[in-house]
C-alpha cells in the first residue's frame, strides 16, 4: 500500500516537475479555512468575505502583489502550505511553539481569546470540572479548545468534535451540545447575535496557559520564506500606523 | 426555480465537480483493472502476487480511510520530495496535490481494484477457441486483443462494470469530507446556513438518481451493442 | 512471569502518538463501530425479510412502494441519507420536547436508522433475487403436498433463499463495516473519528491512518472467513461429494 502510494507520489512529482517555476511572489497564494464567522466566510452568492480576507487584501495592495485565496480544510491546512497549495495561511491560526517547528509565523496580527458558550438555561456561571460534569461539550477538531478541553475535560464531560464551526453551532442550536468552547468573536457574531434562541458567555474569557492559547493569531509561512514573511510584517506595522487597520477591525468588530 | 435561496448556480458547480471526478476516476480505474487483470493472468510470479495484493488490501480498507490516507499523506510524501529537491538542488517546484486530485486517484485505485476482478472474470470467459481461430488466421497478438478478445471480454464485462460505475458514483459523494466542493458539500454547507436540510439535500438525491438512471440507459445501449450476434440474452 | 503492563509501556516509551490514551481513542473506536455496524446488520436483517416477501409479491401495490424503497435508497450515497435524517430531525417542530428527543440526540441513534436502512433496502434485494431463485421443482413439490402459501414460504422457500443469499450477504456486511467509516462526519468517535482525532493532533497521517487500515483489514478478513465458515456448514448439500 505504502509502496504503492510512493511510487504514484514520484509519478505526480515528475509531472508536476516539467512545470517547476521559480518563486519571486507577485501572486501570493493564501490558504483559509472557510467558513469561520466573522474572520472569514462566504456570502450566499458565494462571494468570500471576513477579517482575515479584508486584512490580507490590504497587506497584500501595500506589499505590491496581488493575493488568491485557496480554501482547505482545517484539518489539512498546514500540509497544504508544506506542499506548496498555497504560500501562506491566513485562517485564524494561533501561534504556539507546536505550529512554530513546521511553519513561520508573522507578528500577531489579533488577539483573541477563547469562551465557553452556552445557552441561558443552563445555568451555570463558571466552567470547571464540576459543572462540565456529564455534559457534552462542542470543539473544532485539531484546534487549540480542542486540546484545552481534551487534556482537562476528557475524564468528567463527552466531547464531540467537528470539522467547522458551522456544524457545531447547528447541533448547539438543536440542542444536541450543551456547551461549546470557541474562539471568543466567533460565539460572539454566531450565538450570541443568534435569533434562534439565548446564548450567554460562560465565565471569563480564557486566554491563558500560553502553551494552549499562544500568543495571538498570525499568518503562517514556510520556515524558508523569511523575506516574504518580513514583508508582510512590515505592511501590518504600516497599516496599524495608517488606520487601515482599525476600519477594518471596526468592519467586523464594531468600535471597542 | 433553480435559484433555492442563492444556493443554485453552486449547486449546479458542484454536480459537475461530482460528474467529472466519477468520470476521471472512472477512466483510471479502467486502466488500472485492465493492468491489473492481466497482472493477474501473467505468467510472471511476482506480477500475480503484486496484483493479488492490491486488490485484497484496497477491498479490505473503508474508502474514506484510503481517501484522507492519500489526502492527508499524499501532502506530506510531495512535501518531503520537493524539500528535498529544493534543499539538494535549489529547484522549486510547485504541485498541486489538492483535493480533486486526491479524490480521483483514491476512487480510481479503489475501483481499479474492483475492475480488476470484474476484467479478469470477463477475459476468462473469452472462448479460447476464438482465440486460436484468430491465430490460425495468422492474427498478431496485438490484433487478436483488439479484434476478438477485447470486444468479447467486453460484452461478459459491461453488466459488472455497470454495477461498479454505479457504486463508484455514490463514493464520489466522500469527496466532500476532505474539503472537496461537490454537489454534497454545497448542499451540507447551505443546509447549515440556511437551517433547511431538506431544502438542499433531498435535490442532491434527486441528482444522483437521475445521473444513475441515464447511466442506466447508457450501459443498457452498450450491451445491445455488445451483444450483436449473441441474440441479446 | 512476564509482566505485560510493564512491556507494553515500554513498548510504548518512546512513541509520541501511541500513547496509552490515543490507544484508548483507537479502542473506543472500535467498539463504536463494532456496535454500530453490528446493531444495524440485524435490525437491517429483520426488516429485510418480511420487504424481501412483499417485494417478491404479484401484487403491485404491495411490491412497488418496497421497491421505490430500494431504489432510492440503494441509488443515493448513504452519506446524503446520514446527513437528512441527522440534521432533518432537528427540524421536526417540538422534537425536542418528545421523549424521542433524549435518544436522537445522541449522533449514535441518527447514524443508526440511517445504516439500518440503508442496509435493510440492499438486504431486501438480495433475498428478493434468492426467492426468486428458487427452483420451480421445490415449488411444485410443495404443492402437491398441500401446504400453504404461508407453510411454503417458511419451509421451503425462505431456508433455501436464505442459503442461496449467503455470499452476497457476507459482502453486504463488509460493505456496511467500511460505510459506517462516515459516522465520524457526524461527531461520532467511530475508527476513522479516532484516527481522525490523533491525525489531527499530531499531523501524523501515516501513523494515525494506517494504523486504522490495518485494524479494518483484520475486521474485513475476520468477517470473510466467518461466512466462508457458515456456507461450508449450511451449503455442505451444494459441495459435490467426492470423498
Amino acid at each position: 500500500m505504502k509502496k504503492l502510494l510512493t511510487v504514484s507520489l514520484l509519478g505526480l512529482a515528475v509531472a508536476a516537475a516539467s512545470s517547476a517555476h521559480a518563486r519571486d511572489y507577485d501572486n501570493v497564494r493564501i490558504g483559509v479555512d472557510v467558513p469561520y464567522e466573522p474572520m472569514e466566510y462566504r456570502t450566499a452568492e458565494g462571494e468570500l468575505t471576513g477579517f482575515d480576507i479584508d486584512l490580507g487584501n490590504a497587506l497584500c495592495e501595500r506589499i505590491g502583489v496581488t493575493c488568491e485565496w485557496v480554501e482547505q480544510e482545517w484539518d489539512g491546512i498546514i500540509p497544504g502550505l508544506m506542499s506548496r497549495n498555497y504560500d501562506a495561511i491566513m485562517s485564524s491560526m494561533t501561534i504556539n511553539d507546536e505550529r512554530r517547528q513546521q511553519v513561520l509565523f508573522s507578528d500577531p496580527y489579533i488577539t483573541m481569546p477563547s469562551a465557553w458558550f452556552a445557552p441561558s438555561s443552563l445555568d451555570i456561571s463558571e466552567a470547571n470540572e464540576e459543572t462540565l460534569a456529564g455534559k457534552t461539550i462542542g470543539v473544532q477538531r485539531g484546534t487549540l479548545q480542542d486540546n484545552y478541553v481534551t487534556d482537562n475535560f476528557s475524564s468528567v464531560a463527552d466531547i464531540s468534535r467537528y470539522s467547522t464551526a458551522d456544524d457545531m453551532v447547528l447541533d448547539m442550536e438543536a440542542q444536541r451540545l450543551d456547551i461549546v468552547f470557541l474562539d471568543f468573536p466567533i460565539g460572539q457574531s454566531t450565538l450570541l447575535d443568534s435569533e434562534e434562541a439565548e446564548y450567554v458567555v460562560v465565565g471569563e474569557r480564557i486566554s491563558e496557559p500560553k502553551e494552549y492559547f499562544g500568543e495571538g493569531f498570525g499568518i503562517a509561512f514556510r520556515q524558508r520564506d523569511e523575506a516574504l514573511a518580513e514583508q508582510f510584517n512590515e505592511a501590518l506595522a504600516e497599516l496599524q500606523e495608517d488606520g487601515t487597520y482599525d476600519e477594518i477591525y471596526a468592519r467586523y468588530f464594531g468600535e471597542e | 426555480m433553480l435559484d433555492l435561496q442563492g444556493y443554485g448556480p453552486r449547486l449546479i458547480e458542484g454536480a459537475g465537480v461530482t460528474v467529472q471526478l466519477a468520470v476521471l476516476s472512472l477512466i483510471l480505474a479502467i486502466i488500472l483493472g485492465l493492468l491489473t487483470a492481466s497482472a493477474k493472468m501473467s505468467r510472471n510470479w511476482l506480477l500475480r502476487r503484486t496484483a493479488t495484493v492490491y486488490t485484497t488490501v484496497i477491498r479490505g480498507v473503508p474508502d474514506l480511510v484510503l481517501m484522507m490516507l492519500l489526502f492527508f499523506g499524499g501532502q506530506i510524501g510531495v512535501n518531503a520530495i520537493s524539500d528535498l529537491l529544493y534543499y539538494n538542488y535549489e529547484i522549486d517546484i510547485y504541485i498541486n496535490f489538492n483535493a480533486f486530485t486526491a479524490g480521483v486517484i483514491t476512487i480510481g485505485f479503489i475501483f481499479g481494484a474492483y475492475m480488476g476482478e470484474t476484467f479478469r472474470g470477463a477475459f476468462m470467459a473469452v472462448d479460447n477457441g476464438q482465440i486460436e481461430a484468430g491465430k490460425a488466421y495468422g492474427m498478431s497478438n496485438a490484433l487478436v486483443f483488439r479484434r476478438i478478445r477485447f470486444p468479447q471480454m467486453m460484452r461478459h464485462a459491461l453488466p459488472g462494470l455497470s454495477n461498479n460505475w454505479m457504486v463508484l458514483l455514490k463514493t464520489t459523494a466522500l469527496v466532500s469530507v476532505i474539503g472537496l466542493t461537490d454537489m454534497v458539500r454545497v448542499a451540507a454547507e447551505a443546509s447549515r446556513a440556511t437551517h433547511e436540510p431538506f431544502v438542499f439535500l433531498i435535490p442532491v438525491a434527486v441528482a444522483y438518481l437521475l445521473i444513475a438512471s441515464v447511466s442506466e440507459w447508457i450501459f443498457a445501449r452498450l450491451q445491445k451493442r455488445y451483444d450483436i450476434g449473441f441474440g441479446g440474452q | 512471569m512476564l509482566d505485560i503492563s510493564a512491556w507494553f509501556n515500554d513498548l510504548l516509551a518512546d512513541n509520541l502518538i501511541f500513547t496509552p490514551t490515543t490507544l484508548g481513542y483507537y479502542w473506543e473506536g472500535l467498539v463504536t463501530t463494532t456496535q454500530l455496524v453490528f446493531l444495524s446488520l440485524v435490525a437491517g436483517l429483520i426488516l429485510a425479510v418480511p420487504l424481501a416477501i412483499m417485494r417478491s409479491s404479484k401484487h403491485k401495490w404491495i411490491s412497488l412502494p418496497v421497491y421505490l424503497y430500494t431504489y432510492v435508497f440503494r441509488g443515493t450515497p448513504l452519506l446524503i441519507q446520514l446527513y437528512i435524517i441527522y440534521y432533518g430531525v432537528v427540524f421536526i417542530d417540538g422534537i425536542q420536547e418528545t421523549f424521542l428527543w433524549p435518544v436522537l440526540k445522541e449522533a449514535f441513534y441518527p447514524a443508526l436508522i440511517a445504516f439500518t436502512l440503508n442496509t435493510a433496502a440492499y438486504t431486501t434485494e438480495i433475498f428478493r433475487g434468492a426467492i426468486k431463485a428458487t427452483s420451480k421443482g421445490e415449488i411444485e413439490a410443495a404443492r402437491a403436498y398441500g401446504m400453504s402459501q404461508n407453510l411454503m414460504m417458511r419451509r421451503i422457500i425462505l431456508p433455501s433463499a436464505f442459503r442461496r443469499a449467503l455470499p452476497a450477504y457476507g459482502n453486504e456486511v463488509i460493505f456496511m463495516l467500511h460505510a459506517s467509516a462516515i459516522a465520524s462526519v457526524v461527531t461520532l468517535m467511530d475508527l476513522t473519528g479516532a484516527a481522525r482525532f490523533v491525525y489531527a493532533r499530531f499531523y501524523a497521517p501515516f501513523d494515525a491512518f494506517l494504523f486504522v487500515a490495518a485494524i479494518y483489514l483484520c475486521l474485513t478478513f475476520a468477517i470473510l472467513y466467518f461466512f466462508r465458515f457458515l456456507e461450508k456448514k449450511l451449503l455442505a448439500h451444494l459441495r459435490p461429494q467426492n470423498s
